[in-house]
């Protein structure tokens, strides 16, 4: 079976973030009021074969936790789903 | 006995020949090993030099730790080999576990390009034991992910234990603590964001670095002469 995959990596709570207070900071100079809670990460996307969703679940666990995501400053969010093709 | 010193190079590394050519005027004997060997060699220490591994894709280091040639690293390292992790270097040690901790992104979000003062806080590390203790060194950093930190535990854990050896007298990156370079339990295991290679002549602005670099190479000088006794 293949799964399509996204990994969201963002900054644990309580890391500065540097970028998500500079883009906050820059806001409201555009004209954007009320927007906080800024937060900077990023998306990967991938497809994975495996025999059955919990399988790929375990393995994208896994992978987030050794090298797409550094625990000691991030957090992982992860969307799985089955078919290839990413979205 | 002249300290063989293996120096790292990670495709996107280069700050290798200058560590080289530092090491080489304090009588060092460095030599080049590539990331894809299996094995270091017959050499005394090994330094991580600086640099872009690997692009930094990911994260600085995250790429570089799987590295054919991390785990002799590591190996060395678990048998009191000297390891110095510069700038990049450091941050691939924390990658691969041989440092706690982590390096984020600079307060300010600004790459850092300029000359620092450093204090000397402790001196349980191969790269600060034979400098005096509180003595202001004068060293050039070159960094966008310096911002040391790490959880409240492992701070706590690292200055009890005097881990931090190098501290800045002016904090620019946002650093936990002003926290410029860590040693492992050992001491064996050091990682920095300065450039101690780059402040070894006069000419350069500085040459405050070859101190550090001369203590590296007397735990370097001892480990060899211990493996000859051996």
């Amino acid at each position: 079976m293949q799964f399509s995959v996204l990994v969201e990596v963002t900054l644990r709570a309580g890391v500065a973030d540097p970028q998500g207070a500079t883009i906050e900071r820059s806001l409201p100079a555009l004209g954007f009021e009320g927007v906080r809670d800024v937060r900077v990460g990023k998306a990967i996307r991938f497809t994975i074969d495996a025999p059955d969703e919990a399988t790929a679940r375990s393995a994208v666990d896994d992978l987030c936790h050794r090298f797409l995501a550094n625990p000691v400053i991030e957090d992982t969010t992860v969307t799985l789903r089955e078919g290839a093709g990413v979205g | 006995m002249t300290a063989r010193v293996g120096v790292v190079v990670f495709p996107g590394s280069n700050c290798e020949h200058d560590v080289i050519e530092a090491l080489g005027l304090l009588g060092g004997d460095g030599s080049l090993l590539w990331h894809g060997d299996r094995s270091v060699g017959a050499v005394d220490a090994v330094v991580l030099p600086g640099g872009f591994a690997h692009g930094d894709y990911l994260r600085p280091g995250a790429i570089a730790r799987f590295s054919p040639i991390m785990q002799a690293v590591g190996a060395f390292a678990a048998d009191g080999g000297p390891v110095v992790g510069i700038c990049n270097g450091f941050q691939v040690l924390t990658e691969a576990g041989l440092l706690p901790g982590a390096l984020q992104k600079n307060r300010g979000l600004s790459f850092l390009c300029t000359t620092v003062d450093l204090r000397v806080d402790s001196r349980r590390s191969v790269l600060t034991e034979g400098v005096e203790a509180d003595r202001i060194l004068r060293i050039p950093i070159n960094h966008f992910e310096g911002n040391y930190t790490c959880d409240e535990a492992t701070l706590r854990r690292l200055e009890g234990d005097d881990r931090v050896i190098l501290r800045y007298v002016d904090n620019p990156n946002g650093s936990m603590h002003d926290v410029a370079g860590i040693c492992n339990e050992g001491g064996n295991v050091v990682g920095l964001m300065p450039h101690p290679e780059r402040a070894s002549d006069p000419l350069l602005g500085s040459s405050d670095g070859l101190v550090l670099l001369q203590s590296l190479l007397d735990a370097a000088g001892r480990g060899a002469a211990r493996s000859l006794a051996g």
